[in-house]
């Protein structure tokens, strides 16, 4: 942020970098150089993978879909793994959130709702996972489980910050008519947030949906698991058949989310989904 | 709520919201929603013994993890929590690295052709359509296990995310100082500087910082397929049955990440 004009003439630059950021950028090389040193990484190391990654990918190629009818077991049950967190996740996440959002709450009420959130979004859904396949055993239900609590985490945070920033005069038009309470909520402050959620919503499922394909590593049920045993028997090339299902569903999961996101906020109808070319914003910018 | 006045209803009676196209598209997503549920739910294996036992296996996992056994944080934990933090920090400045060019090529003000764009684009879509445990699992296919695999696979998922958002900031510059820029004969290096950076810089920054903190969560678990980090610690203890140290490993994951979310936010509030 140097918008200064230099002092003497001699300076060689116009807009010269300020010291503060001359100093955090020195500091960021001597930890780069010190960092690189504890992870043991040389030229010789890397040099061997890169000879590894050749034959590698040459084992991967062409994919192996000989095993078609596991891999579409895995698949499905990703994908059911996916549906019913996201599902659950949202209807939990939703009172969370309202209870988390200071400017309805009061603090008793709004902090150990604020914690469990951060608690959680704090661990990866791989480790939760572990936890649930402890808790209820091997496959699916700790996978959903699991994706569950991530849902929590992340539309639970996302919904509190979008309540706290609505608008107070609609709640209070509405407060003003005698309303109880669920009604303030219901016709003052849902509204006010609908779209925002939709957006939330449809972000979770997309990424529960790449997350089912994972927490099969640690045994909670999905794809994933099918994916890390090909790996550990060197079967490259079922991995990259697998790998190549994996992001076929995930694009899947992407136009599907576009699609709801466009009926939903931007009022698309059928039709206009699936005419090619269509503007994604063909509303009105100054209609807010 | 955005809408675009509805025609009038055929018989003006009464004000609706929506058209009945509009409202037909609704209900498809709310039947294609609740079908899905339900066929989820009809078809979704869940074994009954294990349901049943699920609250005794809660009290024996609670009563395993009591007490913590912090004695074990200066031998077994230590040195690996300092190893993920490196990986996340070494993987998300590679990544600048490596999506700074991609991003560049994917925005179409600055590279006009749509061929070099949507390259950069399937790139970068490849890289976010792979998680970074299935990245994490290449790299140690390649490089054998260890931190090194876990800096690459965090750097290679991040490519995609920072790319992309990078490349959206660079198509959203106003195009003024850079057709001055080019009118008073810069070459393509001082429009880059010059022109653009100053516009996209705290977008980069705060995109870095965002990416930084998912990359410390993320990083965590990379151990679990041999990628280095306290995932490796987790993965060992897990294997022995030690829940008391993974009950210490779970809470020094949970520190490092509040820490790092803390940190981030007090960085983007000095910085931007």
């Amino acid at each position: 942020m140097s918008h200064k004009a230099p002092v003497t003439p001699a300076t060689p630059y116009t807009f010269p970098t300020s010291r503060a950021a001359q100093i955090t950028f020195a500091l960021l090389a001597v930890y780069v150089a010190y960092a690189l040193t504890q992870l043991d990484v040389s030229l010789e190391r890397v040099q061997q993978g890169l000879a590894h990654s050749s034959r590698f990918l040459g084992r991967m190629i062409p994919p192996n879909f000989a095993r078609a009818e596991l891999l579409w077991k895995g698949l499905a049950e990703s994908l059911q793994i996916a549906v019913l967190a996201s599902a659950l996740g949202i209807v939990l996440a939703l009172p969370f959130g309202l209870l988390g959002a200071r400017n309805l709450m009061p603090p008793w009420v709004s902090w150990p709702a604020r914690l469990i959130v951060v608690l959680a979004r704090s661990f990866h859904p791989v480790v939760v996972a572990i936890l649930f396949v402890k808790a209820v055993g091997f496959g699916a239900l700790a996978g959903i489980l699991a994706l569950t609590v991530a849902s929590i985490g992340f539309i639970g945070k996302l919904f509190t910050e979008a309540i706290e920033e609505v608008s107070i005069k609609q709640v209070e038009a509405v407060r003003a008519t005698g309303a109880p309470f669920m009604s303030v909520l219901a016709f003052g402050v849902l509204p006010q947030v609908f779209s925002r959620f939709i957006g939330f919503a449809t972000y979770q499922l997309d990424s529960n949906l790449r997350n089912s394909t994972m927490v099969g590593i640690v045994g909670a049920g999905g794809i994933g698991g099918t994916l890390f045993a090909a790996f550990q028997r060197f079967d490259y090339d079922f991995v990259s058949a697998i790998l190549l299902s994996i992001i076929a569903l995930i694009m899947a999961g992407e136009v599907l989310a576009t699609a709801v996101r466009r009926v939903f906020i931007d009022n698309a109808t059928l039709r206009q989904l699936f005419r090619r070319g269509s503007p994604s914003h063909d509303r009105p910018l100054d209609d807010d | 709520m955005a809408s675009a006045a509805p025609p009038l209803p055929a018989d003006a009676r009464g004000w609706q919201r929506f058209t009945p196209a509009q409202r037909i598209g609704r209900f498809a997503i709310y039947l294609l929603l609740v079908a899905g549920i339900v066929a989820s739910l009809r078809t979704i294996e869940v074994i009954p013994e294990f349901l049943a036992d699920a609250p005794e296996q809660v009290v024996d996992l609670l009563t395993r993890m009591w007490p913590i056994a912090w004695n074990y944080y200066p031998r077994g934990v230590h040195a690996a929590l300092l190893e993920t933090i490196h990986i996340a920090s070494l993987g998300t400045l590679l990544a600048l690295l490596l999506a700074t060019p991609v991003g560049i090529l994917a925005a179409h003000r600055l590279v006009p052709l749509w061929p070099v764009n949507w390259l950069a684009r399937l790139i970068l879509v490849a890289s976010r359509s792979v998680n970074s445990l299935v990245w994490a699992l290449i790299f140690v296919g390649i490089f054998g296990p260890g931190p090194l695999a876990g800096t690459l696979a965090i750097a290679f998922r991040s490519i995609g995310f920072v790319g992309k958002l990078v490349g959206e900031a660079l198509d959203e510059t106003h195009a003024g100082p850079i057709e001055a820029l080019r009118a008073a004969g810069a070459p393509w290096v001082s429009v880059l500087g010059f022109g653009y950076w100053p516009q996209v810089r705290p977008a980069f920054w705060s995109i870095a910082l965002f990416r930084f903190d998912i990359n410390v969560r993320e990083s965590a678990v990379l151990g679990l397929v041999g990628a280095g980090g306290i995932g490796m610690a987790l993965d060992a203890a897990l294997n022995l049955f030690q829940w008391d140290r993974v009950a210490l490993i779970l809470v020094a994951m949970f520190v490092v990440v509040v820490a790092a979310e803390v940190g981030v936010t007090q960085v983007r509030k000095r910085l931007l």
